[in-house]
């Protein structure tokens, strides 16, 4: 006779033995490590929230203190490893197995563990495709999460930081796995019910409120004339040229730029409304002079950002917000949106190949994927056509077709030189070694070469869609290499004759006067002016604060 | 502290008529240059002073890129570098050479 409940059943005993240790669904602090070490068995898939921004650090830090000879062999199936308790995990032979997407700022530590062969890699994922997996072969036998708080009976207000916490309930509690919060505080009434309590079994109210990172924030006294050029040249040759409304910006210098100077430069060019309208990002604070100046319609958040709650919570017509009026951020939404809602993506990398194949991943530091591949992709899934979508399309394509398709704008911005005169441009990318390495069957690419439309130095654009060969490709791509090797490389013949067809344009070919390449261009130059211009409703986090 | 001089020709005299000008700021990873209208159409210069020594090859790379995509005839760039990165250089030396043209 086939049993069709053994999950059910399972999950049922290990509820019943470890009732002991709580009282209804709350659970003490003294209590938590029992409590793992009852629901959680020796190669369980276990989820540790551990998002790019908040962490379920009590959680985490309590896993990694259970007895390894109770508790081993786990499969760790997680969006972020950030903290070092995630590291102490296998360090203590608690957890075996490693599927994630995103590292930071544990990048060079995880890759001295995996190369040390201390963890068992499944896969460096995208978000969407880690999340999409815990419905199919990575469903979580435990879930262990962050809210801010819970009432009585388990109903959870996740506010602002929602992030990944609505899927990891979603695969775990009906899939008869067992979920555990870590809440902040509990309270008589949650402010909203991010999380029914009929997907949550246990609470334990952290020692500290839950640890989250301001990692989006840039410091706009930071930002140097040549990313405020490289700026300019993405404004003008890109935004404007492709009439882009509906995007999605990396979380780097250059894109902190564009958005100080879409009310100073983007006015002066009359594109107010034209473009930049509507975004997948997260709450830059770096956006606010745009957003008071009336440039921004709305925008959805992969996740929150310290400082920001207060001021978001006073522009609902700007981004979405419950009825207790806090942001609802959601990251399965929001890298869905930016994959097949949005017209571009815009961000930076550590290292680019001749054939544009990029890549933030070096022998030393695995940072992971994170969401850049979805929304630096052309999704083959989309159907519905926008003005920006069709040209880059028509550009693409030699000549006229039956069938026409349209083109996402994928567009990298990278200054030629990193940090400590390392090449952004380069023949290997790291990724290949790395993947010999470690043994990985492919390596890992944050944007494949045929996914990108233009790179942008500040030597100018290169427009991939109009190469029609690979060495038009990489001369197009030497060409705005600069002074790197790739770049001293460059036939100068081919490249001046990619430059007289419009592949590559130089600031002086888009008509930007260098002079105008200045810090006064920036809407602000400093994070106090950003928070005058919220009208002090953004908090900027003491880090940043030196007044 | 290493100095240089980096000669070229020009094809065409630099447009404007500003004496002489200055732009950058000498700080780490930046650089200052004064531009001075002081040579023959046909010849430009640049004299460097940089704090950060065994870069000649760039320096040189870099300055003579700028000579043949701008040509600024009848120009003197002096640069004083604080490790700025090539293309600090290129944009300090494009930015030199459009204050010439302003009053």
């Amino acid at each position: 006779m086939a049993e069709w409940d053994e999950q059910r059943h399972e999950r049922q005993a290990r509820l019943n033995e470890a009732s002991r240790y709580a009282s209804g669904k709350l659970v003490s602090p003294e209590n938590t490590k029992a409590l793992l070490e009852t629901v959680i068995r020796p190669g369980d898939r276990v989820c540790l929230e551990g998002d790019n921004q908040k962490q379920a650090d009590f959680l985490a830090e309590t896993l990694a203190s259970v007895d390894p000879s109770r508790i081993h062999d786990l499969h760790l199936i997680q969006s972020g490893v950030v903290l070092q308790a995630h590291l102490d995990l296998f360090d203590r032979g608690i957890g075996r197995r490693l599927d994630f997407s995103y590292s930071e700022p544990q990048g060079a530590a995880l890759a001295r563990a995996l190369l040390a062969g201390k963890i068992e890699l499944g896969a460096i994922h995208t978000y969407l495709e880690l999340f999409t997996r815990y419905f199919v072969d990575l469903t979580p036998h435990v879930a262990l999460i962050a809210a801010i708080s819970a009432d009585r009976d388990g109903n959870l207000y996740t506010g602002p930081n929602t992030e990944d916490t609505p899927t990891i309930v979603e695969a775990t509690a009906f899939k008869s796995g067992i979920v555990v919060a870590q809440v902040d505080e509990i309270v008589d009434r949650v402010p909203r019910v991010d999380i029914p309590s009929d997907r949550v079994d246990f609470v334990v109210k952290g020692n500290r409120p839950f640890f989250v990172e301001p990692l989006f924030t840039r410091d706009p006294a930071s930002l140097t004339e040549t990313q405020i050029l490289m700026a300019m040249l993405a404004i003008k040759g890109i935004y404007a040229e492709y009439g882009v409304r509906r995007l999605n910006h990396g979380i780097g210098y250059a894109t902190a730029a564009i958005e100080l100077l879409l009310p100073t430069y983007g006015e002066r060019l009359g594109l107010k409304g034209k473009i930049a309208t509507h975004w997948a990002l997260n709450p830059h604070p770096t956006l606010i002079p745009a957003i008071e100046s009336g440039w921004v319609q709305q925008i959805h958040c992969f996740g929150s950002e310290v400082g920001m709650d207060e001021y978001m919570a006073a522009r609902s017509d700007i981004y979405f917000t419950g009825r207790d009026g806090s942001l609802r951020s959601n990251r399965l939404i929001c890298q869905s949106v930016g994959l097949y809602a949005c017209d571009m993506f815009i961000g930076s990398t550590l290292q680019i190949d001749l054939a544009g194949n990029s890549s933030a991943l070096t022998l030393n530091r695995i940072v992971g994927l994170g969401g850049a591949p979805n929304m630096g992709s052309d999704p083959r899934g989309r159907r519905h056509t926008s003005d920006p979508w069709l040209k880059a399309g028509q550009e693409a394509a030699a000549g006229p077709a039956l069938y026409p398709r349209g083109r996402k704008l994928v567009v990298q911005i990278v200054e030629t030189f990193g940090e400590k005169m390392a090449q952004t441009f380069v023949e290997r990318l790291d990724s290949l070694e790395l993947a010999k390495k470690l043994k990985l069957k492919i390596p890992p690419v944050m944007i494949y070469g045929d996914e990108v439309s233009h790179i942008v130095t500040e030597g100018g654009i290169a427009n991939l869609l109009l190469c029609r060969s690979d060495t038009e490709r990489e001369q197009a791509i030497r060409g705005v290499a600069g002074f790197t090797e790739v770049g001293r490389g460059r036939d100068r013949k081919m490249v001046e004759a990619l430059r007289q067809r419009g592949v590559i344009r130089r600031p002086e070919d888009l008509g930007i006067d260098v002079l105008d390449a200045s810090r006064q261009l920036l809407a602000a130059h400093s994070i106090k002016d950003l928070v005058t211009w919220s009208g002090g409703l953004y908090r900027a986090p003491s880090q940043f604060r030196n007044w | 502290m290493e100095t240089f001089r980096v000669q070229g020709t020009a094809e065409r005299r630099a447009p404007g008529n500003r004496a002489s000008g200055v732009i950058g700021v000498n700080a780490s990873g930046n650089l200052e240059v004064l531009v001075e209208r002081a040579l023959p159409d046909d010849q430009c210069v640049v004299e460097v002073a940089t704090a950060v020594t065994g870069f000649r090859d760039l320096w040189q790379a870099v300055i003579t890129e700028f000579f043949e995509r701008k040509s600024p005839g009848g120009l003197r760039f002096s640069i004083n570098d604080t490790g700025a990165r090539p293309e600090t250089v290129t944009l300090r030396l494009m930015q030199g050479m459009r204050l010439m043209e302003s009053e």
